[in-house]
């Protein structure tokens, strides 16, 4: 039996539980599709605290934040397929033709406008270069904390975690609650990349040392790890001859970045930002006509009270969409920018949050945002670091913007 | 002068905190809540200590837990053991209590979800 809806949402993390709300919100007819047996995405397995902040003004556990919408969305009248996978998205004269595959078989869904909240994925080993066997108990942050904090079952008892990237430092400290050793934290980069708030109270407060500028080149011990090579690395990342140590472990816990997952949305073949890996988008989270994307799946953020608030703009615009010619302006990530999202602006350009990164870490900076010789939007920061998104009100509603017209967003 | 990292907020300033005859001077700080965390971190530091307890499902083994509040930052270990030896039976609210601290310090333990799930 087929289902006929105006939005079908990819996706029950948080951006797709805001993108159902706020389309239903709207009026329209929503089908939510999850894979998983529960809604809440990876918030599910991130017990500890933090979120939330920005949105509800309290530090909540993620499953806690997630509970919010799982609480909200009861309230509507969203039809939520679990265990389902989407197969494949096809154009169909009724807008999108998607193939689901459920625990009862195929499925066909019909929708106006699809909304991907796909989330991200984890790097792993073998995309870093780790040379040498591959042993059980090498894993990703993410994994960990799935064995940790849904399965009940500690990956390791000694472990060498590397990447300080916010998901292991939180490992490092709660592998340490859970009675493992934490043997250290290893970044290769000369400054942690997670948030400073992680490494005092993951990382200091129980005692566990971080090692910048060295990485891990090597694993030892088949079926089970039995050791890592660590070695220091030069500016360029590589590692330097003659510093290799071995360190006995039975866990190897990688946090070495997160991918905008698009599988799907790419075969589409619509624009991927090759900086946020996520596709172009507008400032609705449109990347092509009827397609949307909010969320991780846009481009990796580390606050989740972001990635709700995407969801929510994304939901609305695509419950509002219709068919008809557009124009669009674009955004540029000048000076100083490692990428600035929305990459491209539908006209008229209205109200909306503009996120970026910077390149390197800044002391004092104004970034400016501006058409030409007019400036838009400034704003001051005391510091800005590569590992902190960032966020500016933009309204450009009294802006004659015109198609094809640049603005750039820059560090002055 | 002791350098610190808040931690109430994800901007987590970098504090530089003193305190003499009981009067505090902090710098580096750019919001109220930068005061009060560097007080506490020099006289009795606190933490929210999030963890899971068993529950009687093998399918769900652990119910995700916090401390409602803060505890002090010593006792997050003697809480992880005192939690080892709880086990969910009964369904419960998000927010619900699942155990008292005491003897150990003030507060409870609250579930961070509902659950069955």
């Amino acid at each position: 039996m087929s289902i006929q809806t105006n939005v079908a949402v990819i996706g029950g993390g948080p951006a797709g539980l805001a993108a159902a709300i706020a389309a239903s919100k709207q009026g329209a007819d929503v089908l939510l599709i999850e894979r998983e047996a529960r809604l809440g995405g990876i918030l599910k397995q991130c017990v500890h605290d933090g979120f939330g902040v920005v949105r509800f003004g309290e530090k909540l556990a993620g499953p806690e934040y997630a509970q919010r919408f799982l609480n909200e969305l009861r309230e509507y009248p969203i039809q939520t397929l679990t265990q389902t996978f989407v197969d494949k998205i096809k154009p169909h004269p009724l807008g999108w033709k998607i193939n689901l595959v459920t625990a009862q078989g195929m499925r066909q869904a019909f929708a106006k406008a699809v909304v991907f909240a796909t989330g991200c994925r984890e790097r792993t080993a073998r995309q870093i270069g780790i040379h040498g066997t591959r042993p059980a108990g090498v894993l990703t942050a993410g994994s960990a904390q799935y064995f940790t904090n849904i399965l009940g079952q500690l990956p390791g008892h000694r472990c060498v975690i590397l990447g300080s990237g916010d998901i292991g430092m939180i490992m490092a400290r709660r592998l340490t609650l859970e009675g493992a050793q934490v043997l250290g934290v290893y970044e290769a980069r000369a400054m942690p990349s997670g948030l400073p708030r992680n490494v005092a109270q993951c990382l200091h407060d129980f005692n566990i040392p971080l090692h910048l500028r060295k990485t891990v080149t090597r694993c030892f011990g088949y079926p089970r790890l039995e050791a890592v090579e660590i070695a220091s690395v030069d500016e360029h990342m590589q590692p330097i001859a003659g510093t290799e140590e071995r360190i006995d472990c039975d866990a190897l816990i990688l946090s070495v970045g997160l991918i905008p997952e698009n599988e799907l949305l790419e075969t589409l073949r619509v624009s991927i930002d090759p900086v946020t890996r996520g596709p172009v988008c507008d400032q609705h989270g449109m990347v092509a006509p009827g397609l949307f994307c909010c969320g991780n799946a846009a481009h990796v953020n580390d606050l989740v009270d972001y990635v709700s608030e995407s969801g929510e703009i994304v939901g609305t615009a695509a419950a509002q969409y219709t068919e008809q010619p557009r124009q669009h302006a674009k955004i540029i990530a000048g000076q100083g920018m490692m990428y600035a999202t929305p990459q491209k602006i539908t006209l008229p350009a209205g109200k909306f949050p503009l996120y970026f990164r910077v390149r390197e870490e800044l002391g004092k900076s104004r970034v400016v945002v501006r058409l030409g010789d007019t400036v838009l939007a400034k704003k001051t920061y005391l510091t800005l670091r590569p590992p902190e998104m960032e966020r500016i009100a933009l309204d450009l509603s009294q802006v004659a913007l015109q198609e094809g017209q640049e603005i750039m967003v820059e560090i002055l | 002068m002791t350098n610190l990292i808040c931690i109430t907020c994800p901007i987590g300033c970098a504090l530089q905190a003193q305190l003499v005859d009981g009067k505090l001077t902090v710098t580096g700080h750019t919001c109220a809540r930068g005061e009060e965390f560097a007080r506490a971190e020099l006289t009795n530091p606190m933490r929210t200590l999030c963890t899971t307890v068993r529950t009687n499902d093998p399918a769900c083994p652990l119910l995700p837990v916090r401390t409602q509040g803060e505890i002090p930052k010593a006792a997050m270990m003697d809480v992880m053991r005192l939690l080892a030896g709880v086990t969910v039976t009964s369904p419960l609210t998000c927010g619900d209590v699942i155990t008292s601290l005491a003897p150990i310090c003030d507060g409870n333990v609250i579930a961070t979800c509902d659950w069955p799930f």
